[in-house]
């Protein structure tokens, strides 16, 4: 499903950055914490204070064996670099980072759709501080104040660059969704966009299918996997477009504007920094030995294409739609609530359903017993309640925990009897004499209109399914 | 003179106290400081209240440690929370570290009593303290001749007997230089043997913390005291501090001693005969000289004026005016760093800050730093092969006594050129120690270094203690 003219092919390739969930930062004690009052994590490492110097957090190191390991990376013995230019939000004016040596290389990554993605590296590097710009241009060039924030200056980084075998935006965020399961799977990160603990940077080029790569270019700003997708079938369009014309595309750094949903030029290569990279020689090489990878690979949990697995085997053969709950349940770690209602014999679509609806999204499920969630699941396989009472009472439990029956009960989802809802039918049919008599005539779409006016004669407490059975009888 | 050791013995056995020990310092400094310009900052009373608490710990009978009570000078490019550092240059005035150096809080913990920060080339690039932002300090022994640099404020502070001993530091021999045309002792130590922590680096794999003394026993005493490992330090060794003051009197008896002639040729008539005479006399004390030649050792200079450029580009960086230090106001951002860096950078700063971005950028990195380390690499080669021959070599650490102010200031290859014979220890990051060895033009002391492999300071000291007495010194 390309949204490109016939003809033409996109090339893509994706640098995604997350921060480690670290107590503490790369390289000094300093809290790693978003969201506390500027410049409050701070102390004279981070802040490249003269004589201070870097120590390597050794957690940090374990999460990017994680990413490594999960992303199967060859994990090598690595080096540190400083990346050299001038800006304030970098409190030595140069960034430690790894260069040619990255402590993971050479892995890939499987997308749900059976597609592999390779990985080139995954190296570690620091984050830095945050610069506001006041007045004037806003911009770096231009403005009346610049207001810095070190307090993510040193927080740790990982980059993940894969190998330009992306070809289409919907891959792109396939991957980029399926990456960020790994990165939260792995405890390395929380793969929050919004905060800024996931970005991602795209570079896209364009051809015709077959001839060898187009002259990229590096889209920045992209803060979600909506503006991803958007993002790189725009730019893939500008190109074609440019090329169509009879144009070239220049290499540049291009800016994603999520609002007017275009990109623009930022800088272009000729304006590129040379950074001047050399081994950092204030600290010393990184070679994690075997007993120390062992270790941390016997530490991670199953990855979400495994978890998937166990969910899909569990229902048989699932339809597409119960394969697409299947990863957001995996996505939000929702899984436990599925698996525990299959173990009690509980019907896993039903309960795959109501994972994927009403546990996501919610803030907290910290009231929700398992137990209650598979309780919940049988009352409405059985029918004693409908599906619009079960999602109400799995609403109260999360709200408020309890028990489903007694949950139920309060709000009176006692089931109307066989007889009372019969009843309410016939009195139904009777107001409504036209269009029961097209239902009769094999109208389908009518027994919608009748299920609705049960529904609010009874407030609900009608059993859709039961409804239908009635009315199917009265035919 | 006073050594730091009878200091210590006689604060402990109650024949002197350290604010005696202070007052009569204090009043030394008073007396020369503005004829010589040693120090740039004296902490009166922050030096009152450590001495105080030295002497408050023994009258309460506590334990106190092996410097209780000895004043030192701290060259001024190690941190001291609260008190200025400058590095000797504009664009840190008005800073003050919030934060200690390492070798600050040992030096405490040790009892010793910090009275100041000492003067230096800026950013220790120099050799005669010249290129100092606060104006030169003048060698005590004729103040008309430098005393060597970059750390000729702490060897201007004991050759003057201001303090008996103080702190410098060693990139391409820093210490070792000044040490020898300042008529005193000075040394090098390993890489990685005293913590960096704290140190405003010049270049990172090349710096060293050492001490300065007026004798060996002294220098040992201070080593001891500052050096083992610390977990703030990445590039510290994992051992805790060796055993050295023990050693001192262990002699050379046996000992296979390298003269090698790239460590002294060139040099004055005077300086030659001085490291001839040196090498008689660790024969007579029972050594076997070896004559050696490390050719590689010509290269030196040449890989050090890359590799320290390149890493001093990137270490000063940070002097942009944002967060510390002087700020030249600008339009904007980038207007104001490059306002800062002008105004606050001297001459020789912003030299090898250029010469370092030339020799990392695209396209040169690999003619220049690139080959700098395989030069580096040949360098440690070269001392390990000879290392195999002999437990010592000996050289002199400058080819001539003390020069003139103005004599080579004008020509960078000329002063670059003083560094010759020391240089190469860095690169391989090996100890080395100066110490004078006879006299030569002026009556003007000459120092003569002892080198060994990494982490044989023990043996250095115990040559140097020889040599030491065989010059009369003892």
């Amino acid at each position: 499903m390309s949204v490109l003219p016939d003809g033409w092919e996109m090339v893509v390739g994706l640098e995604v950055h997350t921060e480690l969930l670290t107590k503490s930062k790369l390289f000094c004690g300093c809290e790693n914490h978003f969201g506390s009052e500027p410049n409050t994590n701070v102390c004279p490492i981070c802040l490249g204070l003269p004589g201070s110097l870097p120590v390597l957090n050794e957690h940090a190191v374990e999460l990017a064996m994680r990413i490594g390991m999960a992303l199967h990376c060859t994990i090598a013995p690595s080096t540190f670099h400083r990346k050299n230019y001038f800006y304030p939000d970098q409190s030595k004016d140069y960034q430690i980072s790894q260069y040619d040596l990255p402590i993971n290389a050479n892995g890939y990554l499987d997308l749900p759709d059976g597609s592999r993605v390779r990985i080139e590296r995954a190296h570690m590097e620091e984050d830095t501080g945050k610069t506001t710009h006041l007045g004037g241009s806003g911009r770096l060039a231009g403005a009346d104040r610049s207001l810095v924030d070190y307090n993510r200056c040193g927080v740790p980084l990982v980059e993940i660059v894969s190998a330009p075998d992306i070809r289409s935006s919907a891959q792109a965020r396939a991957y980029a969704a399926e990456l960020r399961g790994i990165l939260i799977a792995t405890g390395a990160s929380d793969g929050r966009m919004e905060e800024g603990s996931m970005r991602i940077d795209a570079n896209v080029s364009v051809r015709r299918p077959g001839a060898e790569f187009g002259t990229r270019c590096e889209i920045k700003n992209l803060n979600s996997l909506r503006s991803l997708q958007r993002a790189i079938d725009h730019e893939a369009l500008r190109q074609i477009e440019l090329l169509e014309e009879g144009g070239t595309v220049r290499q540049e750094t291009r800016h994603w504007d999520e609002d007017i949903g275009e990109t623009s030029t930022l800088r272009v290569k000729e304006d590129a920094e040379d950074y001047r990279y050399f081994r950092d020689p204030d600290l010393v090489d990184l070679a994690p030995s075997e007993a120390w990878q062992a270790r941390v690979r016997a530490d991670m949990g199953p990855m979400p294409a495994e978890r998937r697995h166990a969910l899909e085997t569990r229902l048989g053969t699932p339809t597409d739609a119960q394969r697409d709950a299947v990863v957001v349940v995996i996505d939000l770690g929702l899984e436990r609530y599925v698996h525990a209602a299959a173990d009690a014999g509980a019907d896993v679509a039903i309960a795959l359903s109501r994972a994927a609806n009403e546990l996501a999204g919610v803030e907290s499920l910290d009231q929700l017993s398992s137990d209650s969630f598979v309780k919940t699941v049988a009352m409405e396989q059985s029918g004693a309640l409908s599906a619009t009472q079960a999602k109400a009472v799995l609403g109260e439990l999360i709200a408020n925990g309890g028990d489903p029956v007694s949950v139920a009960a309060a709000k009176g989802y006692e089931q109307l009897s066989s007889d009372s809802l019969e009843a309410t039918i016939d009195e139904l049919i009777a107001l409504n004499p036209d269009e029961w008599g097209r239902y009769r005539d094999g109208d389908d779409k009518l027994a919608g209109f009748f299920t609705g006016l049960v529904m609010k004669a009874t407030s609900g407490k009608a059993n859709g399914k039961a409804v239908v059975a009635v009315l199917q009888s009265r035919r | 003179m006073k050594t730091a050791l009878s200091i210590a013995d006689n604060v402990r056995n109650g024949s002197s106290t350290a604010v005696a020990e202070l007052e009569q310092t204090l009043d030394t400094i008073a007396a020369r400081n503005d004829e010589l310009n040693v120090f740039l900052h004296v902490d009166h009373d922050g030096a009152r209240v450590m001495a105080e608490a030295v002497d408050a710990a023994i009258a309460r009978g506590e334990s106190v440690g092996p410097l209780a009570g000895v004043p030192i000078a701290i060259k001024d490019n190690l941190c001291q929370r609260g008190i200025p550092t400058t590095c000797s240059s504009k664009i840190l005035e008005g800073w003050r570290p919030p934060y200690n150096a390492t070798v600050i809080d040992r030096l405490v913990a040790a009892g010793a009593v910090p009275v100041g920060k000492t003067n230096l080339d800026e950013f220790a690039m120099g050799s005669s303290t010249e290129n100092s932002a606060y104006g030169p300090t003048r060698n005590p022994l004729d103040p008309s001749r430098v005393p060597g640099g970059s750390s000729g404020g702490s060897a201007a502070a004991v050759a003057a007997a201001m303090t008996s001993i103080s702190l410098g530091s060693d990139t391409g021999g820093s210490i070792r230089q000044p040490a020898a045309l300042c008529g005193i002792v000075g040394v090098k130590p390993t890489y990685g043997l005293v913590s960096r922590y704290g140190m405003i680096a010049f270049s990172s794999s090349l710096d060293q913390i050492g001490p300065f003394s007026s004798t060996v026993a002294d220098s040992a005493l201070l080593l001891e005291v500052i050096a083992g490992h610390d977990p703030l330090d990445s590039t510290s060794l994992p051992e805790s501090s060796p055993s050295l003051l023990a050693h001192v009197d262990d002699g050379v008896a046996g000992k296979r001693i390298g003269l090698v002639k790239e460590l002294y040729e060139g040099s004055s008539p005077a300086v030659v005969a001085a490291v001839m005479g040196a090498a008689e006399a660790l024969r007579e004390a029972g050594a076997t000289i070896v004559e050696l030649s490390i050719p590689e050792l010509r290269l030196g200079l040449s890989a050090y004026y890359l590799i320290a450029p390149a890493e001093a580009s990137s270490n000063l960086a940070r002097y942009d005016g944002v967060r510390f230090g002087r700020r030249v106001d600008g339009e904007d951002v980038t207007a104001m760093m490059e306002a800062t860096r002008t105004a606050g950078f001297g001459a020789e700063v912003k030299r090898r800050i250029m010469l370092g971005t030339y020799a990392l950028s695209a396209g040169y990195y690999d003619a220049y730093y690139g080959q700098a380390l395989k030069v580096r690499t040949l360098t440690i080669n070269a001392f390990a092969r000879a290392y195999q021959e002999v437990d010592i070599i000996l050289g002199a650490t400058t080819p001539d006594v003390a020069f003139a102010f103005g004599e080579k200031a004008a020509d960078p290859m000329a002063m670059y050129l003083n560094d010759v014979f020391t240089i190469p220890t860095n690169l391989a990051g090996d100890p080395a120690l100066s110490l004078p060895f006879g006299r030569g033009d002026h009556n003007l002391p000459i120092g003569v270094q002892l080198l060994g492999p990494g982490r044989s300071e023990a043996q250095l000291f115990a040559a140097a203690r020889t040599l030491e007495i065989a010059d009369g010194r003892a």
